[in-house]
């Protein structure tokens, strides 16, 4: 109450008169259980942990997918990914001596997101250590939610894909498709020069990680988010058109050696991670102008590697080098205040 | 006619049904009367009479104690009991002239009613507003004869009434322009006339369709009186924002309305000048919404200044028990009261007495930087960084960012799903960044002496 009444006489810009006669009237005071606070006295109650729930539940049709596609084996990396990350989130809460976070869902959403990035076939051990990895380096070393720099499921990714290479890019045939091959597509194109059928690809009946093989469920989630204004629709939009016109250009200067854009869109990790893991709130810029030119970043350092790195996949990559640039371009990108003049 | 708005806002619940179809009640001659000496932005008044004398309503007891200042006047007749300073509705300890009433209410002998103020010169205008105490009615109390005399080198084109009311509950100025709509108008011509402009645009928001339509019918015969509908948002009477919405001026940072040739003022001090210029009457009542879910009867009363805010709570019914707090003006910037014997003021719009349903006090998350503080500031900061700058004590870089600007209208706080008081902690940034460049303004004029 003090403290309240202190920063009142702060904001008025008035010194608090040395010795304040008490009121003539204090015996009015009888109901004095006010409560105090500074304004607004109305606000929209808190939802992060809401929003958070929801993301999770649009991605409900890409692990339905995942199931059909992949058989029961996902649902096992995805739960083990998920419950680690929860354990590893409350180790360090316990540790750190802070109240228990579960229930905000960040850690959960984690856990998803990394397993939807995994070969569905990758040992369960591998899948906690890179749940717990996530967890704790990607995002509580920072000081827990909303402090990270990278998005902690690609960082979680990120620390497999250089730790296990090898069960990284082991890949399960799905149900879906009697093919001997059990490559993904971007790795058949790039490695034996084989386009699969822009049907299947869409529909998600290819090889690949548990969540990224159909962009159609990819969408539908991705669709409900953006349009329900909780993630930024600026950031997809930019980061696929980039990827379009980008692999567009070079498609037209050789179709034989860099496939169409079409391609480009609907292969590999693309569609998840423009639309769940490049929209990342807390690891994404907060300014209109940025979340352009993040996704423009984003979708050329994409085609780059896709095109002329060793790898055949590199949203991962593509999202937390731009991850890294978010500080700066909130830092550029500041746009003019009402009434702001040059000077 | 198509809405008007400005970019961006809120829309916070409108709370408006309690009290919006209520006629204006009359409050008896209150006992007691504290009349602070500073109710308005600028100088306080300097107090011309003494302990122990007899004052009659209407008579001045505070002259103006500078430019930018105002007058006061004894809201009821009786005997001055102690002048010394005891809490203001503002949440600190005023300088308040006590008068105790005998009960009759016997006015001071004003001047003889004016009925041909079309032929009053300028000066005559500005001065009978200054000598009637009148401030803007609107809530920041600005004095009302200082926005009538622009500097020289500022042509004023457009004279804007501001009928926003766009804070939750509030509805004085909405039932001012239902009841009292000649005498509105009559203020807004004689405010045209002091400002020498031709055009007035009143604005008011959609959500009070029987003032947009007594008013369009009372201004039809007035050629150069617009009224313009207005989207309903939140904070659309902001002067820069309504200005905005109206006209697509921008008003520019660091200035003032004047500057794109525009003086904004409030319904209720528009009432109040028509009644200073034909009644002569000085400013020693106004209407206040007393409302909320937590009182018993919600009503518009015409209170006189320095009636305690208990009197009024009594007057409509008393609080019920569930509620928990008492507010000066409205949920999004009003001022929580401690105690109920502080006095009703110039800038008092209504008493808001909120119950706990009301406020949903809920656990502060941290920033996860979903941008929407920034979706919704009227002014185009960024609040989260702006807030954390200032909890992190980064004077230069709030200021860089621009949060000087801030206009403090809570639309960032009001909306953060984490629930971070980002206003709040702005605002004590605000505060400090002006001190820094007040405190440097002062180095440099001894610099170049």
């Amino acid at each position: 109450m003090e403290e309240q009444q202190n920063i009142r006489t702060e904001e008025t810009g008035q010194k608090p008169e040395a010795k304040p006669t008490p009121a003539p009237i204090a015996k009015v005071m009888e109901r004095q259980l006010f409560v105090l606070s500074s304004a607004p006295h109305f606000k929209k109650p808190a939802n992060v942990s809401l929003i958070i729930w929801l993301v999770v539940m649009t991605l409900l049709p890409t692990v339905g997918f995942s199931i059909y596609n992949f058989g029961l084996r996902p649902l096992v990396v995805i739960i083990t990914g998920m419950l680690s990350a929860m354990v590893a989130e409350e180790l360090v809460n316990l540790i750190r001596r802070r109240k228990l976070t579960i229930a905000d869902g960040s850690a959960a959403l984690t856990g998803l997101l990394l397993a939807l990035t995994l070969p569905p076939g990758l040992p369960l051990s591998m899948v906690i250590i890179g749940a717990s990895f996530a967890i704790i380096v990607g995002k509580q070393i920072f000081g827990g939610l909303g402090y990270n720099i990278f998005n902690p499921a690609l960082l979680g990714r990120a620390f497999l894909q250089t730790s296990f290479p090898i069960p990284m890019t082991t890949w399960t045939t799905p149900r879906t498709i009697d093919a001997i091959t059990t490559a993904t597509p971007l790795g058949s194109f790039k490695f034996e020069k084989i386009l699969t059928p822009y049907i299947d690809l869409f529909i998600g009946k290819v090889g690949g990680c548990i969540g990224e093989t159909s962009s159609l469920a990819i969408l539908i989630g991705g669709l409900i988010l953006a349009l329900m204004r909780i993630t930024n629709w600026r950031i997809p939009l930019s980061y696929l058109g980039t990827v379009v016109i980008f692999s567009g250009i070079l498609w037209f200067i050789d179709p034989a050696l860099y496939p169409d854009p079409v391609f480009h869109l609907f292969s590999g990790g693309l569609m998840l991670g423009a639309f769940f893991m490049a929209t990342d709130m807390v690891t994404s810029p907060i300014t209109n102008l940025g979340t352009w030119i993040f996704g423009i970043g984003a979708g050329i350092l994409l085609v780059i590697i896709r095109q002329f790195g060793g790898l055949p996949e590199g949203v991962m990559y593509s999202i937390l080098l731009m991850n890294g640039f978010v500080p700066l371009i909130n830092r550029y990108t500041r746009p003019k205040y009402f009434g702001e003049v040059k000077k | 006619m198509k809405l008007k708005t400005f970019k961006k806002g809120v829309h916070p619940a409108e709370f408006k049904q309690f009290s919006e179809h209520k006629n204006i009640e009359i409050l008896p001659v209150p006992k007691e009367v504290f009349i602070p000496l500073q109710q308005h932005i600028g100088a306080a008044c300097i107090p011309i009479v003494e302990k122990g004398m007899e004052v009659k309503t209407g008579q001045l007891i505070g002259r103006s104690g500078g430019f930018v200042s105002s007058t006061t006047h004894a809201s009821i007749s009786g005997k001055i009991k102690t002048i010394e300073m005891i809490p203001h509705p503002l949440g600190i300890n005023i300088l308040t002239i006590h008068i105790v009433g005998d009960g009759n209410d016997d006015w001071i002998e004003l001047p003889e009613p004016i009925s041909d103020w079309e032929n009053l010169s300028i000066e005559q205008i500005n001065d009978i507003v200054l000598n009637a105490g009148i401030v803007g009615l609107g809530g920041a109390a600005f004095p009302t004869q200082v926005k009538l005399n622009p500097p020289k080198n500022k042509t004023i084109d457009t004279f804007i009434l501001n009928g926003c009311e766009c804070e939750p509950y509030l509805t004085a100025d909405h039932r001012l322009m239902v009841e009292r709509t000649e005498e509105v108008v009559i203020g807004v011509r004689i405010l045209m006339k002091a400002l020498g402009v031709s055009r007035a645009i009143i604005g008011i928001e959609s959500n009070k369709p029987d003032a947009i339509d007594i008013m369009t019918r009372a201004t039809e015969k007035f050629w150069g009186i617009i009224i313009q509908p207005l989207e309903v948002k939140y904070p659309q009477g902001a002067e820069k924002m309504l200005i905005d919405a109206i006209l697509r001026r921008k008003v520019p940072a660091g200035g003032l309305p004047m500057d794109v040739g525009v003086v904004v003022n409030n319904v209720g001090t528009a009432l109040a000048v028509a009644e200073a210029v034909l009644k002569r009457k000085p400013l020693i009542e106004r209407v206040v919404t007393v409302t909320g879910q937590g009182i018993r009867e919600p009503k518009n009363v015409l209170a006189r200044i320095g009636t305690s805010f208990q009197n009024l709570i009594d007057f409509c019914g008393g609080l019920t028990d569930e509620a928990v707090k008492v507010l000066m003006g409205g949920p999004m910037m009003g001022v929580a009261q401690s105690a109920l014997s502080v006095p009703v003021i110039k800038a008092t719009s209504g008493i808001v007495c909120l119950t706990d349903k009301n406020y949903i006090a809920t656990k502060e998350y941290p920033c996860i930087r979903c941008g929407a503080c920034i979706r919704a500031c009227p002014i185009n900061l960024i609040p989260t960084r702006l807030a954390r700058l200032s909890q992190f004590e980064k004077w230069d870089d709030a200021e860089q960012c621009g949060v000087t600007n801030c206009i403090e209208c809570g639309s960032c706080a009001f909306v953060c799903p984490a629930a971070i008081p980002l206003v709040q902690h702005i605002r004590i940034g605000k505060m400090r960044v002006a001190e820094v460049q007040r405190k440097q303004k002062i180095e440099e004029k001894i610099i170049k002496v």
